[in-house]
């Protein structure tokens, strides 16, 4: 039977949150699109600097991979982010198995997991000490699927996903820290400007 | 019939170049499906060319006995990218990302799949304005069998209702067009979902046959 020690993920580094997502938004030079979880991980996307690319979902928990799917196959040119949560991931798992059916290449995936709910107080998910979100991906399909080491394992393997021949999901074990900025929450100013980024829109 | 035939005719009855077209001698049976008038068509095959129509190229769904063969349609005809996903909402949030991508999409379902969605649609497709386009085949009415299901599809309308959601019940093959063509082009073009319910009227829906 597993115990907690026994978790790969239990053996890379505790990281943080908003350090990772300044460490990925910096390394965009292309007009990547990003699409940010609910909660912490698109309050750190918005706090890492706003950019016309960037999606903040503000509901719809678990739904930041499958909207980063449409995205990735509406424009298969276009390499795009999605950042989740462990917890949101949970609530759908269903579409590791979906996404690794369509293998769109354009595709990079981060698990923020720090095993707790922690815009809600910090309860501990079910999943907390008992499962193994990287183990789960490959499980589900998705064999370009690692825990980062550390912050320079995790800056290798986002490099190494944008010439992947296939979708990446990178787990990052971090600590339980919240989001560092707060997301205006104007949705349809939102999704237009992120329309606009990714030249679906014309400013007028 | 190719991607472009369809976009040059946006009149909802793309012409195909056959020698044989100008006669109107074919039955029925022997026309393409886009050669039949509205009344000649089945009800899936009303839904694909309307699609194709509006460009929507984008099919996710979950499945439903009533729509295996709209589902098995739409996977022979390389104009459509279509895909089971585990969830209804799933389905939602690909259509979503890929609208905002520039690429158009429909979500196929059941009753009780749209009985899932209250919390995407109130938080995403509806806030964020978002042309979600739905097909539902009804359950739960008119001969349900299974009193789970005729419970799960009450709850249905009063939900799309509190949203103030577009939605139609299509019970007539005869009207049918007209209603998914319209209400294609008013979910674009408000910018607003809807949701197309598909009554065992216009189906046949699903019996107890054991």
């Amino acid at each position: 039977m597993n115990t907690a020690t026994d978790i790969p993920a239990r053996n890379t580094k505790i990281m943080n949150r908003f350090d990772l997502t300044s460490r990925l938004v910096a390394k965009l030079k292309n007009q990547e699109a990003v699409i940010g979880g609910i909660g912490n991980t698109n309050f750190d996307l918005w706090a890492a600097g706003h950019r016309p690319q960037n999606f903040y979902m503000l509901g719809s928990m678990g739904l930041a991979f499958p909207i980063a799917l449409g995205v990735a196959l509406a424009q298969p040119r276009r390499r795009v982010f999605a950042l989740e949560g462990d917890g949101s991931l949970l609530m759908q798992m269903g579409c590791l198995s979906t996404i690794a059916t369509l293998k769109p290449e354009n595709l990079t995936m981060i698990v923020m997991d720090n095993g707790v709910y922690q815009i809600t107080g910090a309860q501990p998910t079910p999943a907390a000490t008992v499962s193994d979100i990287v183990a789960i991906a490959v499980g589900c399909g998705l064999a370009n699927s690692a825990w980062a080491a550390d912050e320079d394992d995790f800056e290798r393997l986002i490099e190494q996903s944008l010439s992947a021949f296939g979708p990446t999901l990178i787990g990052v074990r971090i600590d339980d820290k919240p989001g560092v900025g707060a997301t205006r929450r104007d949705p349809v100013q939102i999704r237009e400007r992120f329309m606009l980024g990714l030249g679906v829109r014309q400013a007028f | 019939m190719s991607a472009a035939d369809v976009q040059a005719s946006p009149q909802g009855s793309p012409e195909e170049a056959s020698p044989e077209k100008a006669s109107s001698k074919k039955t029925s049976s022997e026309k393409t499906s886009s050669e039949k008038t509205s009344s000649e068509k089945t009800w899936h095959e009303v839904v694909l060319q309307a699609l194709k129509r509006n460009d929507i190229r984008l099919v996710p769904y979950v499945p439903d006995r009533v729509l295996t063969t709209l589902i098995k349609s739409i996977h022979a005809d390389p104009f459509f990218t279509t895909f089971p996903t585990a969830r209804e909402e799933e389905a939602v949030g690909i259509v979503s990302g890929a609208w905002m991508g520039g690429l158009k999409g429909a979500v196929l379902m059941q009753t009780s799949g749209f009985a899932t969605l209250a919390n995407v649609l109130a938080s995403l497709a509806m806030p964020y304005q978002i042309p979600l386009i739905m097909f539902v085949s009804e359950r739960g009415t008119l001969g349900e069998f299974n009193y789970g299901q005729s419970l799960v599809c009450r709850t249905m309308r009063p939900v799309l209702d509190s949203l103030a959601m577009e939605h139609h019940t299509c019970t007539r093959l005869d009207e049918f067009e007209f209603i998914v063509e319209r209400s294609i082009k008013q979910a674009i073009t408000t910018q607003a979902p809807v949701a197309l319910i598909l009554s065992p009227l216009l189906t046949g829906g699903k019996v107890f046959d054991k």
